[in-house]
């Protein structure tokens, strides 16, 4: 992971493409710097695979442009053209073999075949698919198939590396597979990646920075941690595993805190929003802490838990009391349902839950760290952020 | 003129093999009607093809206004009946014609361009259907592998090569199996105009049986390689697409 600002070797400006009536990509501006893997994240229909083809300049908008190494039009379109590979979720294969797929982007490239050669039995080496150079394409299954889609986009040693969701279609073990091997691929050869996916876990462990996206639109870029520790939005608190919300009223703001009224209790949280403005506070199940009322149990669902004696010298801002509505164990970790002013859910691990000896009817105290929450405003969809 | 045998009576094995005689003997007034009818038909296939093929892929790989109609004009030549060809030919070419003083009436270039006009609605509907056929991805890939506009379009017709050979063998066997145009454009002159079909029909008449059963022989063998072209293709697409 990098936090050093690079220079943008890619940038959209003001991109906006719709489709008919539907507002298929309306961005102000995004970047991609020298060397790093953005992974633009996003449900189905967030309009990611377009603002790819715009970017690899596939595809014209209806409004901005896209500059690459601040050439654009046609002398940029030239340029990029030859400076990079695209991978699409179904790549499409010409009927012929492997070997004439892989080596087909050097061909038209024009380099000579000796060349051509060595650097398709190279990079097949590297993908683990040499075996496969002779075979006809049909014979592929979906994991060689998107394999030798990657080596022939890495063959070509691309700049600019688009990868459009290349493990969507695969099952676990394969997605796991070509994940590692699209990282060793990437970090070994210092090429830029734009990747698009909606996998939660691909775009966190792979990207530097992660571009959110939904209904066209840029909600927020940033590395994953900062994403995790300030998610300027529900949507993306939820994405970064911060899924449950609890609506409540602004009663005090003080800097990068507000305080927050959800009906017979207040709750601190970090957040920004105006003073009797209507909030929603997100969290993580995983960051709220129980206890009883001479003792402290907090799942970090590793199979940790945290003991203190009480809770009188803690820091945590937030303190609740609640009853055990439901108990559900997933293996090692116990889900917890509760009723205080509010619903809410916790998971521990299934050691703390039998240290509390929590059971449906069970009286807690759950408490959070109001850094552990963040209120955004009801109905915010967040704006362009990087 | 050539002297051809004549027989009254004959069995039903007689004229078969004596067709196969003039076939391995390599009679002279066979084999030239046999050439000649490749000759002209080739020639035919050819010009069929410059003006059908582009035709056909422009129509297919573009996208443009009133496409549909002309979709639909392109694919109604494959109705169109080759006497009616031959008569629209003959009427163009005769004395009388617009083209009349070109004085091609009889010739084996009036059987040339009435067969180019009767293959060219094949191979251009039929390279048509195929090229609407090409997924979209493709162009998109071949861009995106950095080819060029005329390298994208190669590739998309790579996709149809076998839809295309197919269209060419299609067009091939509807005109050298033809007998209408030609006979009306050509007017059936020995060592001039004079090919199979128009041959056997004269033969048949004049009851020179082997004769006529020889082109047939040749006629079938054509009509056999086509088919086996074309099933050979279809078989090795559809054995790929099976395995995909």
């Amino acid at each position: 992971m990098t936090a050093t600002p690079l220079p943008p070797l890619l940038r959209g400006s003001g991109l906006r493409k719709t489709y008919g009536r539907k507002i298929a990509v309306d961005i102000d501006g995004i970047d991609l710097r020298e060397g790093e893997l953005l992974a633009a994240f996003g449900p189905n229909g967030a309009g990611k695979s377009t603002l790819l083809r715009l970017l690899a300049m596939l595809e014209k908008p209806d409004a901005g442009g896209v500059e690459f190494r601040g050439e654009s039009g046609r002398k940029g379109e030239r340029a990029l053209r030859r400076a990079s590979a695209v991978v699409f979720q179904r790549p499409h294969f010409w009927r012929d073999t492997v070997k004439y797929n892989v080596g087909l982007g050097l061909k038209l490239r024009g380099v000579p075949r000796s060349e051509s050669e060595d650097r398709v039995s190279r990079v097949c080496d590297q993908l683990h698919i040499s075996h496969l150079l002779g075979a006809h394409v049909s014979e592929l299954s979906g994991g060689e198939a998107q394999r030798v889609g990657l080596a022939r986009a890495l063959v070509l040693d691309p700049e600019v590396l688009f990868l459009d969701e290349p493990t969507a279609n695969l099952d676990t073990d394969s997605k796991l597979d070509l994940r590692q091997d699209i990282e060793r691929a990437v970090r070994s050869r210092a090429t830029s990646v734009f990747l698009i996916t909606h996998d939660r876990t691909e775009a966190f462990h792979l990207a530097d920075r992660v571009a959110m996206i939904r209904d066209g639109r840029l909600i927020q870029t940033d590395t994953p941690k900062d994403l995790y520790e300030n998610p300027v939005d529900v949507y993306t608190a939820r994405v970064t595993g911060a899924e449950f919300t609890i609506p409540g009223v602004v009663t005090g703001t003080s800097g990068r805190m507000v305080k927050v009224d959800i009906g017979g209790a207040s709750l601190a949280a970090l957040g920004s929003a105006a003073l009797g403005e209507r909030v929603k506070i997100a969290y993580r199940p995983e960051d709220l802490i129980l206890a009883l009322m001479d003792g402290l149990v907090r799942g970090d669902g590793e199979g940790n838990a945290d003991r203190a004696p009480g809770t009188g010298g803690l820091s945590t801002r937030n303190r609740l009391s609640a009853v055990v509505t439901e108990r559900r164990d997933m293996g090692g970790l116990v889900r917890l349902r509760m009723q205080g002013p509010v619903e809410l859910v916790a998971i521990v691990t299934l050691d703390a839950a039998e240290e509390l000896a929590v059971a449906p009817g069970a009286k807690l105290v759950v408490m959070a760290k109001a850094t552990a929450l963040h209120a955004f405003p009801s109905g915010w969809h967040g704006a362009g952020r990087g | 003129m050539k002297k051809l045998p004549r027989r009254n009576r004959f069995g039903p094995v007689d004229p078969l093999l004596e067709a196969l005689r003039l076939l391995t003997s390599g009679d002279l007034y066979v084999w030239n009607v046999i050439l000649r009818s490749l000759r002209i038909s080739g020639s035919a296939l050819v010009v069929a093809i410059i003006i059908g093929l582009p035709v056909g892929l422009a129509v297919g790989l573009a996208r443009f206004r009133f496409r549909l109609p002309v979709v639909a004009f392109v694919n109604a030549g494959l109705a169109l009946p080759p006497v009616v060809v031959g008569l629209a030919a003959f009427l163009l070419l005769s004395r009388a014609g617009p083209l009349g003083d070109l004085r091609l009436l009889y010739t084996p270039a009036a059987m040339i361009g009435a067969q180019a006009v009767i293959a060219g609605p094949y191979i251009a509907a039929v390279s048509l259907a195929a090229a609407q056929g090409i997924p979209a991805d493709v162009a998109l890939q071949a861009r995106a592998l950095g080819a060029s506009r005329w390298q994208t379009i190669l590739l998309r017709l790579r996709e149809i090569r076998t839809s295309l050979v197919a269209a060419v063998a299609a067009g091939f066997g509807a005109i050298v199996s033809e007998v209408g145009a030609v006979m009306i454009v050509g007017g059936n002159i020995l060592d001039e105009t004079r090919v199979m079909t128009t041959a056997i029909v004269l033969e048949t008449r004049r009851g020179n049986f082997e004769v006529a059963i020889a082109m047939g022989i040749v006629l079938m063998l054509i009509a056999l390689c086509v088919n086996a072209v074309l099933l050979l293709f279809a078989r090795r697409s559809f054995t790929r697409a099976s395995a995909a």
